[in-house]
């Protein structure tokens, strides 16, 4: 787990190349490369230079606004940033345990979005890399070209993201940016009839995710590269983890472990976190490094996310989705898998889980139950602690006496994930683009790494081909010396300045 | 009601009873007029001149004008639309009005007349105006950052409750609401939940504490009726609760 090529020895000898920006969707980054005169690589680094500034202006806002106001962060996993502000807010009216159709209507609404954000991620964002190939025609390397080429298999996604999205309408109110959680518990009963709406469906619904299973696993095993190369790297895992070290989205404890699958810690409850997490501030990205205080900055940083999820836990509490775990860890030998592509295996294997859980939810009578809210002794500080999509997402709040933020901490899975996102990139980067001529399908291996991680940061380029890209290659005198752009349109031009 | 004159509105005939207010006579006949520091339940104020109308060739605010025979209004017209929407486009730009994480949205008069007048945005450059949240009450918090001025909570606070805990200070742009105490802060006012001003407030300046949020999206009034519909309905069963 060493930092190689985070900071190159003589930086001021070095050429620069930059890309910029990675995306634009729901976060701005780009990536910086210094080479040397031969085109070897010296210095990779991902930077988040968007500045969001969230923790910020929630000071003085009401405490019952937050989990409103912060899911705004997002488009894609609102929900997510909804319910960890919730459980933070619970803990505020001293409501740790909430009333069993309050909590299962937050557990339906959190494998809802779970189900509607891994589709998406792989469906409409990654399957076009990973179908048609990392260095394919970028005309049609978007969904568009998967709905041309794979037409029923892209449907399914889309249906699939659809499916998730209404069971977060029935709850919410709105597909996206609505409102359930309040503080101690929901502001709505389930009705009946959007119940049997939901469980109509939930049959086709499964079976498309044990599709889309096998499909990933097939992807994945078909490529010597993804197994054993491409972004392929040693790292600790954290996630949550349930009582029995199941796979937990919502609630349980925190569970770290290390490359080789030691327990660096476990059924930590996360109120705790900041005796066993700390971040580390460098000062070239916005974004925090977080690491595992036992292990140091140098070797405490840790990956999150659905591999993470499905290496740490011992089991899944959904029997498809269990036998799939069962495979997934037989084809890494028992171990931990290290392969960044291995992602998208585990993202649908947990999408699988999502859907199984959605029917388990449905048919269980708490979920039509009414007696939504519950209150305890007010507390001034409340920490809220969920597994988001893409990774393990704390919201920290501290109050004052007339009931308005004081300060905020919010760790998200994006900021979870830099630093292995930043050896991802470093290591597609060694291998792939390291004395080459750029080409915009090299550049692309660079952002199909950060894809297996964060749609966040990668979603605009899938964005019918309209997401514009700048690369420069300066040299090391500063002075430009090539320069490839795709505009607005999706084409490509180069040359130089 | 002995309704024995008429006036006409955008060419519909409108009867009214003496000492009628223009605005009035509409809503009792079903015509909704844009308005937003009107509560038909208090005086009128004609302050946010929402409610302009044009009368035989002349502006006039249909909450003050009364209704007289025979005289032709226009109410509903590009020109008068135009007009509301610049007026409520300042409102929005004059101060910091953020609907997706604001508890009134879904309650609120400002958001649905928006919604109502077609507002695609705020046309003019956001002030960003520096103002106070005092959350110092127990029961309330007082958001000046949405106060649209409208002087509610003044009127009803100094006419219903006889208390006058709230006040108007400074002029033009740098107007604002002040509360009567010895700190000037909520906490040391008057103010309590049994106060009818605690419950005018059109948008989300002045809100009940630990409230927010618990009326689900598709069950706020303006889900349930476009403030144009919703305006008159009220109206109508106001008028048959104070006559019979």
């Amino acid at each position: 787990m060493s930092r190689t090529l985070e900071t190159a020895a003589q930086p001021a000898d070095l050429k620069r190349v930059v890309i910029e920006p990675v995306t634009r969707v729901e976060g701005h980054g780009k990536v910086t490369i210094l080479l040397d005169e031969a085109n070897r690589i010296h210095q990779v680094r991902l930077h988040i230079v968007e500045f969001r500034g969230f923790e910020k202006f929630i000071q003085g806002r009401p405490y019952w606004e937050v989990p409103v106001m912060v899911q705004r962060l997002c488009g894609i996993c609102p929900v997510s940033h909804h319910l960890a502000a919730g459980k933070a807010v619970d803990m505020l009216v001293g409501a740790r345990k909430l009333t069993p159709p309050a909590e299962k209507l937050r557990r339906l609404l959190h494998v809802g979005q779970m189900l509607q954000s891994h589709a998406l991620h792989f469906f409409h964002l990654s399957s076009p890399d990973l179908l048609f190939g990392f260095d394919s025609d970028v005309a049609s390397r978007n969904v568009i070209g998967v709905i041309a080429a794979h037409p029923e298999l892209a449907v399914q996604g889309v249906k699939l993201r659809k499916y998730g999205q209404e069971v977060i309408r029935h709850i919410t109110g709105k597909r996206v940016h609505g409102v359930a959680a309040i503080p101690g518990g929901m502001n709505k009963a389930l009705k009946v009839e959007e119940r049997d709406l939901m469980l109509r469906d939930i049959g086709q619904v499964i079976e498309w995710s044990r599709a889309a299973v096998a499909l990933s696993r097939q992807v994945f095993e078909a490529s010597e590269e993804h197994r054993h190369h491409f972004g392929v790297f040693p790292s600790n895992f954290m996630s949550l983890a349930g009582p029995a070290g199941e796979l937990e989205f919502y609630d349980g404890a925190l569970r770290a472990r290390d490359a080789q699958g030691t327990a660096l810690f476990d059924q930590v409850d996360y109120t705790h976190y900041n005796r066993f997490i700390r971040e580390e501030v460098k000062p070239w990205s916005y974004m925090k490094f977080p690491f595992i205080i036992s292990e140091g900055s140098e070797n405490g940083w840790y990956r999150v996310g659905p591999l993470a999820r499905v290496n740490n836990c011992d089991s899944i509490t959904t029997p498809l989705a269990e036998a799939e775990r069962r495979s997934f860890r037989e084809a890494a030998g028992g171990g931990m898998q290290h392969a960044s592509l291995a992602y998208h295996w585990a993202r649908m294997i947990e999408m699988l889980h999502a859907a199984e859980e959605i029917e388990r939810l449905l048919n269980d009578p708490d979920i039509l139950g009414t007696d939504l809210v519950t209150k305890g002794e007010r507390a001034l500080e409340g920490i809220g602690v969920i597994e988001a999509p893409r990774g393990t997402l704390f919201h920290h709040y501290r109050i004052n006496e007339h009931d308005v933020i004081e300060k905020a901490n919010l760790i998200v899975s994006t900021t979870n994930n830099n630093q292995a996102m930043n050896e991802a990139v470093r290591q597609v980067a060694a291998r792939y683009l390291d004395g080459k001529t750029l080409t915009e399908g090299l550049l692309n291996h660079i952002e199909v790494a950060i894809r297996a991680y964060d749609p966040c940061l990668s979603c605009a380029t899938h964005a019918l081909g309209r997401m514009p890209l700048q690369v420069e290659l300066v040299d090391a005198g500063g002075e430009l010396v090539d320069r490839l752009v795709k505009d607005a349109d999706g084409g490509l031009s180069c040359g130089e300045a | 009601m002995d309704h024995t004159k008429t006036f006409f509105l955008d060419g519909q005939e409108i009867p009214f009873k003496e000492g009628q207010t223009v605005f009035d006579a509409a809503m009792t006949a079903g015509v909704y007029i844009p308005h937003l520091c009107h509560n038909p339940d208090y005086e009128p104020h004609s302050s946010c001149r929402l409610c302009t109308v044009i009368v035989n060739g002349r502006p006039f605010a249909a909450c003050t004008q009364p209704a007289v025979a025979g005289q032709m209004i226009q109410n509903d017209t590009p020109e008068l639309r135009e007009m509301r929407r610049t007026l409520t486009q300042m409102l929005f730009v004059e101060g910091n009005h953020y609907c997706p994480a604001c508890e009134k949205s879904g309650h609120c008069k400002l958001q649905a007349t928006a919604y109502d007048l077609g507002l695609q945005d705020n046309h003019f450059p956001q002030f960003f105006p520096k103002r106070e949240v005092d959350a110092t009450h127990p029961d309330f918090v007082l958001d000046r950052d949405r106060c649209i001025l409208c002087g509610h909570c003044v009127r009803v606070s100094r006419d219903v409750d006889r208390k006058c805990v709230f006040a108007m200070t400074h002029r033009g742009i740098k107007t604002e609401i002040v509360v009567d105490s010895p700190t000037g802060l909520l906490k040391d006012s008057q103010l309590t939940v049994e106060d009818e001003a605690a419950n005018v407030c059109p948008v989300g300046a002045l809100m009940l504490k630990r409230k927010g949020f618990q009326v689900p999206i598709g069950e706020r009034p303006y889900d349930q009726a476009p403030i144009r519909v919703d305006s008159v309905k009220n109206f109508k069963v106001r008028e048959e609760r104070r006559h019979g």
